[in-house]
């Protein structure tokens, strides 16, 4: 914004906004230190008369409490205060990284069928974007483990879903794999991957054959998928999954899932999806109807329109504010705490602050974890906007 | 100079050309309908093989799951008594649906919380005296609007903490916020928010517009920081560090650490909604306010908030839900706002009964969706108001 009320000949000191506009940061500078000053003598009062320890000396202390749900080797009666943080940490990294997966799927579902032409598809759509995005987080959190997940019938009634899943109020079990040389056959799994990769690569530019999208699909899916399967059964390792089984007290192998997660899980990828849903209309609206009319008009197919035309361009809409919802996806895995999910939140800024009586400094840590994610993504997107924005001449 | 002669050749051995019609081609039949129930049926949900295929799912799946709704919801459900017995499945009656009897013996809980008996007509004058405030402002062609804008922001605050609060001097016993609860508090929780996020939010947003780096470096921090962080740690944050850092004799209430965590989270978010709208003003209106000679001050006052925040009212209603929302977090500082006292009554043993808990969350379901719908129709009818201009 140019300043038109630049200094001017004949015009007194104190009326030059220059003076004027320094002598204002000064002010506010000077309030702001003289507050905090204040703020802190009291502070150091306050604590030294209730005796308090502060520093971060406790993060090398025996936390000497049990975690429900660990990732890492962890302890009570070992590990540390520094180790359970690490543990939470990873816990709402991996509820984080599952929810934004199954919200991005459901939420791109979701927004394609807002604008679906079929009414029933789009009423649907429509009734559940609405009703999930007015009701807060934590109730719908609040109602899936306690009016849901708990009123599941106990272990020896289990539901029985497809592929040996079983589902009561004690969580979900999941088959487990069981890698007799994990090793070898996760090096054959990548270097099929990888050779996938390559093989559409290079097919991508060619034309007649091997140019026709579903015959590259198919084959970079076969590579990928039928590749291993010979070559593990050729060398004879097989991937073996141990079940869960019912047994008389409780369900035994298999790998189990808290209903802690399930219901954080769900909670959250049900809320950002109906976010989601939003962003990808907004987003697949902001393409003109113009250039739906022109690419058919050229006799492409509606699905060569969606995914050469429509889609390429709406990314560039969507794009920032889905990783805003990513980035509210994992803010708002701290609502755990009300249901008792070992997240961060949970662990650390809740158990470990209460154990330690140092609140402050835990919470602060806490703080600067998510402002790290928030920044990094932030960085992320400045360099995305910086490379995709759209140019205008 | 061939080419147009050999162009203009064909016109007149047209009739030769063998891919040129000599005879019309058949009408094309009418279609079966272009209007009335058939064709819409025939165009929105069988207009081809898959589309037709989903609808059919979407009947089935309908079918499946709203009719046990409305059992659940009406036809099995409880209306009327006083324990948990009249919620319970009986013989004539297998399967107990939802228990509004457990609503309505508790309702006075879930609206006032503990707020003493004798003193809850001062909660409904608060009530009254807020939606009166909130109709004048929403009401666009309201009298005197201004006048509004002085009794919502700076009237109704003092008055409302006077009524709620208590003031001995004019005979209001005071009520310990301790009392508080239920929706009342959910409301002061987000008339707070919304009442203080405005300014604040107003002032942070110019700030980080400003000229002047300490200025614009403060306000983007605090901003940044806000946004970067779960509500949560914030709440948490100000129920452990403001009793730090205030002197002893002090001691803010539990209710107040709450309240300035929820301000300053909410002024934050507001901060970028209301940059969003600066940013939205053209050039030429500061240029043209500085030709005409107006300081800073009057052309902000005068012409680019007036524009501006007008421009953004659907987003700043879009953020009151958002708080709306926000305000079920007080819950975990010990705060007893709507949602806790669902919680409290639901593991209330004497309404102990299996759908007890389910009824509850569908009641502050729908207590919540109500409000929060409100506000999002509202913000999409000034939308629409404010596009006029631009739709053809």
């Amino acid at each position: 914004m140019a300043r038109p009320w630049e200094s001017a000949p004949g015009v007194p000191f104190y009326r030059d906004p220059k003076y004027r506009g320094i002598a204002l940061q000064i002010g506010v500078c000077a309030a702001l230190a003289y507050l905090a000053y204040i703020a802190i003598q009291i502070a150091a009062d306050n604590l030294a008369r209730s005796h308090v320890a502060s520093g971060f000396g406790f993060w090398n202390v025996t936390a000497g409490f049990d975690i429900s749900q660990t990732l890492i080797d962890y302890s009570p009666q070992s590990s540390t205060y520094g180790r359970a943080f690490w543990v939470g940490l990873l816990n709402t990294l991996v509820v984080a990284a599952v929810g934004i997966v199954l919200a991005t799927i459901l939420g791109f579902a979701i927004g394609v069928a807002r604008l679906s032409r079929n009414y029933l598809v789009e009423r649907l759509a429509t009734c559940y974007v609405e009703s999930i995005r007015n009701v807060p987080l934590l109730l719908q959190l609040l109602f899936w483990y306690n009016a849901v997940l708990n009123a599941l019938p106990g272990f020896a009634a289990s539901f029985v879903l497809p592929g040996g899943v079983l589902l009561n109020n004690r969580g979900l079990f999941l088959p487990r794999p069981l890698f007799g040389d994990g090793a070898q056959i996760f090096a054959v799994l990548a270097g099929a991957v990888l050779l996938a990769v390559i093989f559409n690569r290079i097919m991508r530019r060619r034309k007649g054959f091997w140019g026709a999208i579903g015959i590259r699909a198919a084959f970079t899916l076969a590579i990928a998928v039928a590749l291993p399967v010979i070559v593990l059964s050729v060398t004879g390792t097989r991937i073996a999954f141990d079940y869960p089984q019912v047994s008389r007290f409780n369900v035994r192998g298999g790998l189990e899932v808290l209903p802690e997660f399930v219901a954080l899980l769900l909670g959250l990828v049900v809320y950002t999806a109906a976010f989601i849903a939003e962003v990808v209309r907004a987003g697949l609206m902001s393409v003109s109807r113009g250039q739906t009319e022109a690419a058919l008009a050229l006799g492409l197919t509606r699905l060569q329109t969606l995914r050469l035309i429509v889609i390429p361009q709406a990314m560039r809409v969507i794009i920032p504010p889905l990783t805003s919802q990513y980035l509210n996806l994992t803010k708002n895995s701290s609502l755990a705490v009300a249901i008792g999910y070992p997240d961060l939140v949970q662990v650390f800024a809740g158990t470990v602050a209460n154990q330690t009586n140092q609140p402050v400094e835990v919470i602060v840590i806490t703080m600067l974890v998510y402002l790290s994610f928030s920044l990094s993504t932030s960085l992320v997107m400045n360099i995305y906007n910086a490379r995709y924005a759209l140019v205008e001449r | 100079m061939d080419a147009p002669t050999a162009a203009a050749a064909p016109t007149t051995e047209s009739a030769a050309l063998a891919y040129v019609r000599t005879a019309p081609a058949a009408a094309v039949s009418p279609p079966l309908a272009t209007a009335g129930v058939l064709a819409w049926l025939r165009e929105r949900l069988f207009p081809n093989l898959s589309s037709s295929l989903m609808t059919i799912v979407i009947v089935l799946l309908l079918i499946w799951i709203v009719p046990p709704l409305i059992d659940f919801l009406i036809v099995n459900a409880t209306w009327t008594g006083s324990d948990r017995e009249a919620c319970l499945a009986t013989a004539e009656r297998p399967v107990a649906g939802a228990c509004w009897a457990f609503i309505g013996d508790r309702f006075a809980y879930l609206m006032y919380g503990s707020y003493p008996i004798a003193g809850r007509w001062r909660v409904d004058l608060f009530f009254a005296m807020l939606a009166f405030g909130t109709a004048w402002l929403l009401w666009l062609e309201a009298p005197r609007r201004d006048l509004g804008a002085v009794y919502f922001f700076a009237v109704l605050p003092v008055t409302s903490f006077v009524l709620l609060h208590g003031f001995e001097a004019i005979g209001l016993p005071v009520v310990d916020t301790a009392l508080w609860g239920g929706f009342t508090v959910t409301i002061v929780v987000a008339a707070v928010g919304i009442v203080v996020s405005l300014p604040i939010g107003i002032v942070l947003a110019l700030g980080r517009r400003s000229e002047l780096p300490a200025v614009r470096l403060l306000s983007t921090l605090f901003i940044e920081f806000i946004r970067g962080v779960p509500l949560i740690t914030v709440l948490f944050m100000a129920s452990v560090m403001l009793p730090l850092f205030v002197p002893e004799s002090w001691s803010p209430d539990k209710l107040l650490r709450a309240l300035v965590g929820v301000a300053l989270f909410s002024s934050a978010y507001m901060a970028e909604v209301v940059r969003a709208g600066l940013q939205a003003m053209p050039k030429g209106q500061y240029e043209a306010a500085h030709a005409l000679g107006l300081s800073y001050w009057q052309t902000l006052r005068l012409i680019i908030l007036p524009q501006a925040l007008t421009v953004t009212i659907p987003n700043i209603v879009n953020s009151y839900i958002a708080l709306f929302k926000d305000t079920t977090l007080v819950f975990f500082v010990g705060i007893f706002d709507f949602l806790k006292t669902i919680e409290v009554a639901r593991a209330d043993p004497n309404w102990a009964t299996p759908v007890t808990s389910a009824t509850g969350y569908v009641f502050a379901a729908l207590v919540y969706f109500v409000c929060c719908y409100a506000m999002s129709r509202y913000a999409t009818g000034i939308e629409k108001r404010l596009s006029t201009g631009e739709r053809r």
